[in-house]
C-alpha cells in the first residue's frame, strides 16, 4: 500500500512561535493549474498587532547586539536555507516556477543572505562620519536602525522578493513584520521555519500571511511601526500606504526592482532603513600644549 | 530696561548698547523674486511685516498665489533644464561660493534685519544665525563637484525643481540650509519664507541677483500657508523640503502621498535635557539656559524637558532660578539682551495658552521679576516644577521660553522618560562620566545628542529627527542625500 503523505499546516510566525491566526480564518490560493496550495492563515489585525508588539520587544536586544554577532546569525540563516533547498524548490514549482527557475531563485536567495550577512559589520564604517565642526567639539554621526519595519513583500515572488527586503532591514538592526506575497505564500512560511532554526531571536522576523487589502492599512496605520517597505507595484496601494504613514510620520520606501537579478542588492537597501544620529561633545582646550607637540 | 527687584544686594542696570540700524537698506515694498526679476504679485496684494519687538511696520511684502508659484516653478524648470543641470559642477560651485562671500560682506546688515524682523537678539543674529548661514553656502559649494564621492557605488543625479518652505525661527539660516545643498546637487529652487519673517530671504534674493546666478535658479515667493500649499501641490515640483511644525508636516506628507515627489521634513520636538549628579553643575545650568531660552525657545530642538537627577534637583533648580533673574529681557537690538521678542502675537498667545494649561494642571510656575516693554511681544523665561510626565506642557511642543522640570533616580528611568514622546529630534546629556555619555547617546532615540553642551550647529554636522520629528538630514555629507537621485 502506498504511504499516505503527511501534509503541512502553514502557520504564521510571531515572536518566535508558530500560531495559527487568532481569527481562525484561512484562504486557499491556487496555482495556475488550479491546484490548491494549502489552507493559508488569513491573518487578522490582532495578529498584526501581536507581531508588531513582538517586533518592538525584540528591537532593543537585536539592535544592540554586536554587529559581528548579527553577521553570524544572518549567515546561519543561509546555512539553514541551504539545507532545505529541496523543500523550497518543490514549493516554488508547486507555485508555478519551472525547475530551473526555482533552483536559481533558491540559489540566489541563499547567496543574497550571505551577501547581507557580510554587510552587518561593515555598513557603519561607510555611512557614518566624523564632522569637522568649526567650534571646539568632537562631532560624529552614526547610523542607527529605524526600529520596527513593516515589510510588504512583492506579490510576484514567493522567496527572493521577501529575502531581498527582509535581510537588509535586519542586517541594520531593525526588526520586521512581514506580509508574505498573498498568492505565493508557501516559501514565506517555510522561510519562517528556517529563521526559527537559525539563532535569530524570536520577534526579530515576524511573518504573516493574508490579504494585502486587509493588512496594508493595519501595518501602515500602526503607531508603533517606524517604517514601511513596499515591494509591490500597485500605485494605488502605495498611495494608501503613504497616506496612512502620515499618522506617525512613518518612512515609506517603495522598491520595484527585479529581485531575480543578481545585482538587485546593495548597501542602500541597508542604509535607507537607518537614521543618522549626530553626537556633539566639547573638546577640552584649556591646556598649554599646542600644535608644537 | 529690565530691573531685578528681587536681587537683594545692589540694584543696577546695564547701559543700553544698541546696534545701529542706519546702515541697513530696507525698501518700503518687496515684490516676488522670480526668474531673476522682481515681479509684482498677480493678485496685487501685499502684506505687512512688523518688528515684533515694538510692533512697528518694517515693510510690505508681496502675497504670492498659485499663479505666482506657477511662474516661479516654470522659471525654475527652465533654468534647471537649460542652465543649472548642464553646467559643469565646478562652475556651479563657484556661483555658490560667490553667494557665500557676498553674504559675508553684508553680514552686519543681514544680522540687523534678522533681529528687526524676527525679534531675536542681535547677539544671536550676529554671532550665530548669519555666520552659520554664510558658512552653509561656503560648505555646500565645495560639494558640487565631489558628489560621487559621497555615495559609494551609486550614480548621482540631481532631482529637478525643489520646493522649499521654511519657518520663522531662523529665517535666513533655514533659507541657507535649504538652498545651499539643493544648488550644490544641481537642483533649482522655489523657496517660500515664513509670513512673519520674509525680509532676510528677500535680502538674500538681492544678493543672489548681485551674484549673477543664472535667472530662475533660485526663486523666492513670499506669502502665507496657501502660497506654500501651491508649491507642495504643484505637479512640476520634484522635491519638497519643509521645516516647521509636525502638524503642517503631516499635512504636507499627506498631500505628497502617491505623487512620487521626494520629501524631507524637519519637524517639531520636545527634547530632553538630562542632568546627572556628577555633572559640572554650573556649566549644566548654563546649558539648560541655552537649551531652552536660546532664541526665546523658538527652536525645534529646544531642550524643553529638563530631567534632573533627584539628589541634585534642589541645587540645580535654585541655581536656575538665580540665573533666570540675571537674564536680560528687552530690545533685541540691545547687545546686552538675552531674551528678545516673541516672533508674533499669535505665537505669544500660544505660549500663554500653554502657561495657563501648565498652571491648571497643577505644575508650579516660576518667572523672574522683570519689566516687560510696553509695546511688542514678550514672554519672561518660565520654569515649571512639579511636572508629571502626563502633563500637556511636558508632552506638546510650546515653542517658547518655557521649561518643564522633572526628576529621576536611575539611568534606565531617565532613558524611558526621555524616549517616551512621539518626537525624536534632540537630547542633551550632562555628566562627567564618558561611559555614561556613550550609553545615553546610544539609547536616546533622537537625531542629535549634545553631550555636555546644547544647541550647537555647524554646516558639516547632520541635523534632523527620528519619529515624528521628521525625516531626512540637513547639513554635512548626509544632508546631500536629500537633494540627489541615486541610480
Amino acid at each position: 500500500m502506498e504511504r499516505l503523505e503527511v501534509l503541512k499546516t502553514y502557520k504564521i510566525y510571531i515572536g518566535g512561535q508558530f500560531p495559527r491566526t487568532e481569527s481562525g480564518r484561512y484562504y486557499t490560493p491556487v496555482n495556475k493549474a488550479g491546484k490548491a496550495l494549502g489552507n493559508i492563515c488569513l491573518s487578522s489585525r490582532k495578529d498584526a498587532r501581536n507581531a508588531v508588539s513582538a517586533a518592538r520587544k525584540a528591537f532593543g536586544g537585536w539592535s544592540e547586539r554586536a554587529a559581528f554577532n548579527r553577521g553570524q546569525i544572518l549567515y546561519r540563516i543561509a546555512e539553514m536555507l541551504e539545507g532545505r533547498r529541496s523543500q523550497f524548490i518543490e514549493e516554488l514549482i508547486l507555485q508555478g516556477s519551472t525547475k530551473k527557475a526555482a533552483e536559481e531563485e533558491v540559489n540566489l536567495a541563499i547567496d543574497r543572505i550571505v551577501y547581507y550577512a557580510g554587510w552587518c559589520d561593515k555598513y557603519q564604517a561607510i555611512v557614518s562620519s566624523v564632522n569637522p565642526v568649526a567650534s571646539s567639539h568632537f562631532n560624529f554621526s552614526v547610523a542607527e536602525p529605524m526600529g520596527v519595519v513593516g515589510v510588504i513583500a512583492p506579490e510576484n515572488s514567493s522567496l527572493i522578493g521577501l529575502v531581498s527586503l527582509v535581510l537588509p532591514a535586519i542586517c541594520g538592526g531593525n526588526t520586521v513584520v512581514v506580509l508574505a506575497a498573498e498568492h505565493l505564500p508557501l516559501c514565506a512560511v517555510t522561510f519562517a521555519e528556517v529563521v526559527n532554526s537559525s539563532d535569530v531571536p524570536g520577534g526579530v522576523i515576524n511573518i504573516l500571511t493574508g490579504s494585502n487589502k486587509e493588512m496594508n492599512p493595519t501595518l501602515s496605520t500602526h503607531m508603533d511601526v517606524n517604517a514601511i517597505v513596499y515591494g509591490g507595484n500597485d500605485a494605488v496601494a502605495l498611495k494608501e500606504l503613504q497616506e496612512n504613514a502620515v499618522l506617525n510620520v512613518k518612512r515609506v520606501f517603495a522598491y520595484s526592482n527585479n529581485w531575480a537579478k543578481s545585482d538587485a542588492q546593495g548597501l542602500h537597501f541597508v542604509s535607507d532603513l537607518q537614521e543618522i544620529k549626530t553626537t556633539w561633545h566639547p573638546i577640552e582646550n584649556i591646556g598649554g600644549a599646542t600644535s608644537s607637540y | 530696561m529690565a530691573t531685578k527687584k528681587n536681587i537683594p544686594v545692589v540694584e543696577w542696570d546695564y547701559a543700553p548698547s544698541l546696534e545701529g540700524t542706519s546702515h541697513i537698506q530696507l525698501k518700503k515694498q518687496y515684490d516676488l523674486f522670480i526668474d531673476g526679476k522682481w515681479v509684482k504679485p498677480s493678485s496685487g496684494k501685499y502684506f505687512q511685516t512688523i518688528n515684533p519687538a515694538n510692533e512697528e511696520v518694517l515693510s510690505e511684502v508681496a502675497y504670492g498665489n498659485e499663479n505666482d508659484v506657477d511662474l516661479a516653478v516654470k522659471a525654475a524648470r527652465k533654468a534647471y533644464a537649460e542652465v543649472w543641470s548642464v553646467m559643469p559642477a565646478a562652475e556651479r560651485a563657484k556661483y555658490i561660493y560667490r553667494i557665500a562671500r557676498l553674504m559675508q560682506e553684508r553680514a552686519r546688515e543681514l544680522a540687523v534685519i534678522e533681529t528687526l524682523d524676527a525679534g531675536k537678539t542681535i547677539r544671536e543674529s550676529r554671532d550665530i544665525d548669519v555666520p552659520l548661514a554664510c558658512n552653509h553656502f561656503f560648505y555646500y559649494a565645495g560639494w558640487a563637484d565631489k558628489l560621487e564621492y559621497a555615495f559609494p557605488n551609486r550614480k548621482v543625479e540631481s532631482i529637478g525643481v525643489a520646493g522649499q518652505i521654511i519657518p520663522w525661527n531662523f529665517p535666513l539660516l533655514m533659507a541657507a540650509w535649504k538652498i545651499a545643498p539643493a544648488l550644490a546637487a544641481g537642483n533649482t529652487v522655489v523657496l517660500k519664507p515664513a509670513e512673519t519673517t520674509p525680509l532676510t530671504a528677500l535680502k538674500l534674493a538681492e544678493i543672489i541677483e548681485a551674484s549673477g546666478l543664472p535667472a530662475g535658479v533660485v526663486n523666492i515667493v513670499t506669502g502665507f500657508g496657501d502660497t506654500g500649499a501651491a508649491i507642495v501641490n504643484h505637479t512640476d515640483v520634484d522635491k519638497i523640503a519643509f521645516t516647521g511644525s509636525t502638524n503642517v508636516g503631516k499635512i504636507i506628507q499627506k498631500a505628497v502621498a502617491g505623487k512620487g515627489k521626494k520629501l524631507t521634513l524637519e519637524l517639531g520636538g520636545k527634547s530632553a535635557n538630562i542632568i546627572f549628579d556628577d555633572a559640572p553643575i554650573d556649566q549644566a545650568v548654563e546649558g539648560i539656559i541655552n537649551g531652552i531660552f536660546f532664541n526665546q525657545g523658538h527652536v525645534c530642538c529646544a531642550g524643553s524637558r529638563l530631567f534632573v537627577q533627584e539628589n541634585v534637583a534642589d541645587k540645580v533648580i535654585a541655581k536656575l532660578k538665580d540665573r533666570l533673574n540675571s537674564l536680560y529681557l528687552g530690545n533685541p537690538l540691545d547687545k546686552n539682551t538675552d531674551i528678545g521678542a516673541i516672533n508674533s502675537k499669535e505665537q505669544l498667545e500660544t505660549i500663554n495658552k500653554y502657561i495657563k494649561i501648565g498652571k491648571q494642571e497643577g505644575a508650579e510656575m516660576y518667572q523672574p521679576t522683570c519689566s516687560i516693554p510696553k509695546k511688542g511681544f514678550y514672554c519672561p523665561p518660565t520654569l515649571f516644577t512639579n511636572v508629571a510626565q502626563s502633563n500637556v506642557i511636558a508632552q506638546e511642543e510650546i515653542f517658547g521660553p518655557v521649561l518643564t522640570i522633572q526628576t529621576f533616580r536611575t539611568v534606565d528611568e531617565v532613558i524611558q522618560k526621555a524616549n517616551n514622546t512621539p518626537f525624536g529630534l534632540a537630547a542633551g546629556v550632562w555628566t562627567d562620566k564618558g561611559s555614561r555619555i556613550f550609553n545615553l547617546t546610544t539609547k536616546l532615540r533622537a537625531g542629535v545628542i549634545w553631550a555636555n553642551t546644547y544647541n550647537k550647529f555647524d554646516p558639516t554636522s547632520p541635523f534632523g529627527g527620528y519619529k515624528e520629528s521628521g525625516f531626512g538630514r540637513e547639513g554635512g555629507l548626509h544632508g546631500l542625500s536629500s537633494y540627489v537621485k541615486l541610480v
